[in-house]
């Protein structure tokens, strides 16, 4: 579904990304973990081009996006996505933040866009918080909204940066709760994260990254358990 | 002392006609202004270079020198270099307009900037194209942060245009000062149009209060 080909990035001097390769297959579910300034957030947000790549190829559904021709805000429609500061639309109500990108975006009826909402909103537990502003929300609550904020475009994929990094303790679990009812619903899902729990239990593969290098990946129970590489070990020893 | 308020009652028809001029002038600078300030800004977070330069040039010229030098250069020199006879209320609300176009379209500016980059970046992921989000997410939140300052240059506006008294336009200051020659008094007509332009100031900010307690609502419960 998605293959990233040699990506790097730079920033100035500063180089992010060294040539990554790696391939996401449909349905499965994979988490990128790393000490930080490794590159994790870069390399998601070149996946959706929010930050462009600087070489290399990002090909999804057989659509290059770092080729200038392809068009980018159709393909996003496709790519969902969740950032660590939820960045909600302020000025609209839950329910308006959920149906305004398929209305403007891809031209979806009110009456559908709305029952969609709905549908979602039901989802995440938020039914009656339909018609509230974002800043009346909790931190937990909003992230759930924009979860289902993102899956209302009817995404074929969904990229979470950092999901739960801005959430206090206790509201952690609802939003991992959405997100594993999520992949289990069969969602193709690219998820950075520091929940080592939920990488362990819900990932199906995971990417260790370190200064811009895939340093390793493998499934969930031979990497907590027998990490190949030295700096992934030191790494596990140091936040397990 | 000897004040004497009766002296100017003949007058106060006269000095009420000036309301209607100052305001029909800081209107009219106002719209002029504020279309040009937001091509200006627009021009100004853009990336054309060239269009980045133009908007950058022309505020540090219009920020930078007086606006009574500005007044007189439209209403004094442009005639000399032309030939074209500029009334003086074209000229006044050439330079005033052209004046604050500068200030407003530094004012929108950082409004537009101060949005946070995180509701680019989550229209920009949900597929929403740049004209769109700037429209319906953008511009909005930018419109709050702006209406403050907004409403600051307009009430800075309505006081300053007493300037153009100077070129000889029958506003509320000149029709002051027409009055004191000819009564030899001067204190009781400046007194007078003073209290209007309070009272014209008072206005604006009151309704500039509304207006930012409606915008107000998504920011609580």
């Amino acid at each position: 579904m998605i293959k990233v080909e040699k990506l790097t990035k730079k920033f100035g001097k500063n180089e992010v990304l060294r040539g990554i390769s790696t391939e996401i297959a449909k349905g499965e579910v994979v988490s990128i973990i790393g000490p930080s300034g490794s590159g994790k957030s870069t390399f998601l947000r070149c996946l959706n081009v929010l930050e462009t790549p600087t070489t290399g190829n990002i090909i999804v559904e057989n659509q290059n996006l770092t080729d200038s021709k392809t068009p980018i805000h159709k393909m996003r429609q496709q790519i969902g996505m969740v950032f660590q500061h939820f960045h909600l639309f302020p000025h609209l109500t839950v329910l308006e933040n959920l149906t305004y990108a398929p209305m403007k975006a891809k031209g979806v009826k009110k009456q559908v866009a709305v029952e969609n909402a709905r549908e979602l909103l039901k989802k995440v537990g938020l039914s009656e918080k339909e018609s509230a502003y974002p800043s009346s929300l909790s931190g937990g609550q909003k992230q759930r909204v924009a979860i289902a904020r993102a899956l209302a475009m009817e995404p074929e994929l969904m990229l979470f940066d950092e999901p739960t990094s801005a959430l206090d303790p206790e509201m952690v679990k609802e939003v991992l709760d959405v997100m594993k009812d999520l992949a289990k619903s069969g969602m193709t899902m690219v998820v950075v994260t520091h929940e080592m729990g939920f990488a362990r239990e819900v990932a199906d593969r995971i990417l260790f990254l370190d200064h811009g290098v895939l340093l390793e990946e493998g499934k969930p129970a031979e990497f907590f358990t027998q990490p190949k590489t030295a700096r992934a070990k030191e790494f596990l020893d140091k936040i397990l | 002392m000897n004040l004497d308020f009766s002296q100017i009652t003949p007058y106060i028809p006269f000095m009420l006609e000036g309301i209607w001029v100052t305001l029909k002038f800081v209107v009219v600078a106002l719209l002029f202004g504020s279309i040009l300030g937001t091509l200006l800004a627009l021009f100004k977070i853009g990336t054309v270079k060239p269009l980045n330069w133009i908007a950058i040039v022309y505020t540090s010229i219009f920020r930078g020198t007086p606006l009574i030098l500005q007044l007189m250069i439209f209403y004094f020199a442009i005639p000399q270099l032309t030939g074209y006879d500029i009334s003086p209320f074209l000229a006044a609300i050439l330079a005033f307009g052209l004046n604050s176009a500068a200030y407003i379209s530094e004012i929108i500016r950082a409004g537009i900037q101060a949005v946070d980059k995180g509701q680019t970046e989550a229209a920009l992921a949900l597929g929403v194209p740049y004209r769109q989000m700037m429209i319906d997410i953008i511009l909005p939140q930018a419109f709050k942060n702006i209406l403050p300052a907004l409403m600051n240059e307009v009430i800075t506006l309505t006081k300053e245009s007493a300037l153009v008294s100077t070129i000889s336009v029958l506003d509320l200051m000149r029709r002051a000062q027409v009055v004191g020659s000819d009564l030899y008094r001067s204190f009781e007509p400046l007194l007078f149009v003073g209290f209007i332009y309070w009272a014209m100031v008072f206005v604006l900010s009151a309704i500039g209060k509304v207006i930012e307690r409606r915008l107000k609502v998504s920011d609580q419960s």
